[in-house]
């Protein structure tokens, strides 16, 4: 069976089209719906998966992902909430990262106030560059993604902070349920720890991507839709392409398909 | 009515744009700067009441993790 995955769209997506492509060449049905739609036709119960692309949604006004967070909790957030409690696969990427922090989403599960934020980068700059990235967890939606993998980051706010004073009971807790799923890392698979540009954004324990507890919402930094194919990867031409972004996409497929 | 909120990065969590902002200062020379701190300030108008405004602010114009917010009636 294929999949039916929504694709949310709004005002200033801008990463919809490519991850629309990645997922129909996985054998996806995936259906680009822009939110005023959603909230008016209330339709996210027929789809067997989500995704919340990149982009710039609401031009990244009051913070980057506040403004469809609201969207989204506020009008629809009884729903959302169910799709997250049924177990049914969500990924956001980037701006969709930034959108399911916002909600309450992640880490935790719950929609209402958000337990951490994406800021603004420590280098004060957008940040677009791929990164090696450190797999952390088991979690389906990684697919078979390997220990080490690749992909670009292109982002202003992809610095996780956790609440200051409490940041390191947060980590443990996070680490205690393998939350974190994915680390900013050296070529060889060490933690960045914190040093620029392994760690493209200064992000907290170099976390790139973080899921709830049950491993079934994936919130991420890079771009695995920019990873989709060999010719994507900056040493193509040498043959030494990879195509993560594809594996990790095939198991959020896979997974949404036994939704 | 005229309110003026005052969002800002809660103290010990970076704030790059402050020290991007202090070094381009002190590279002007002006020595005597020894901190700058980023914020937003929102001007609304309208006849809210302050627990409304409160309301905003929690809701949507501050992360409580990493901000925190300043109201000031100014009309």
């Amino acid at each position: 069976m294929s999949p039916r995955i929504l694709v949310l769209r709004g005002p200033g997506t801008n990463c919809d089209a490519e991850t629309v492509h990645a997922l129909r060449e996985l054998g996806a049905e995936p259906e680009l719906v822009h939110v005023r739609r959603l909230v008016r036709t209330r339709a996210l119960e027929a789809f067997e998966g989500l995704v919340i692309p990149g982009g710039f949604s609401y031009g990244d006004r009051i913070r980057s992902g506040a403004v469809l967070a609201r969207m989204l909790s506020h009008a629809l957030g009884r729903e959302l909430q169910r799709f997250v409690d049924e177990g049914k696969p969500v990924l956001g990427i980037c701006n969709g990262f930034q959108v399911l922090v916002e909600t309450g989403v992640l880490p935790f599960g719950q929609v209402g106030e958000p337990a951490l934020a994406l800021m603004k980068n420590a280098s004060a700059r957008f940040e677009a560059r791929w990164v090696h990235l450190l797999r952390c967890s088991d979690s389906e939606l990684l697919g078979e993604l390997p220990e080490v993998s690749e992909m670009p980051v292109a982002n202003a706010e992809g610095r996780v902070v956790l609440p200051p004073g409490r940041a390191q009971e947060v980590l443990d807790e996070l680490l205690q349920n393998s939350q974190v799923a994915l680390r900013y890392c050296t070529p060889s698979g060490e933690p960045a720890e914190g040093r620029y540009p392994a760690n493209p954004s200064g992000s907290f324990w170099d976390i790139a991507g973080l899921t709830t507890p049950n491993g079934r919402v994936l919130g991420m930094m890079p771009h695995p839709e920019r990873a989709f194919s060999a010719y994507l990867h900056p040493c193509w031409t040498s043959g030494r392409g990879t195509e993560h972004g594809r594996v990790l996409l095939q198991g959020f497929v896979r997974c949404a398909g036994r939704a | 009515m005229k309110w003026e909120v005052r969002v800002a990065y809660r103290r010990g969590v970076q704030d790059p744009e402050g020290e991007t902002t202090k070094s381009a200062l002190e590279m002007l020379g002006y020595g005597c700067v020894e901190e700058v701190r980023s914020a937003k300030l929102f001007i609304i108008e309208g006849e809210c009441t302050r627990e409304e405004v409160e309301q905003m602010c929690r809701r949507l114009l501050a992360n409580p993790v990493s901000q925190e917010y300043e109201i000031r009636r100014v009309e």
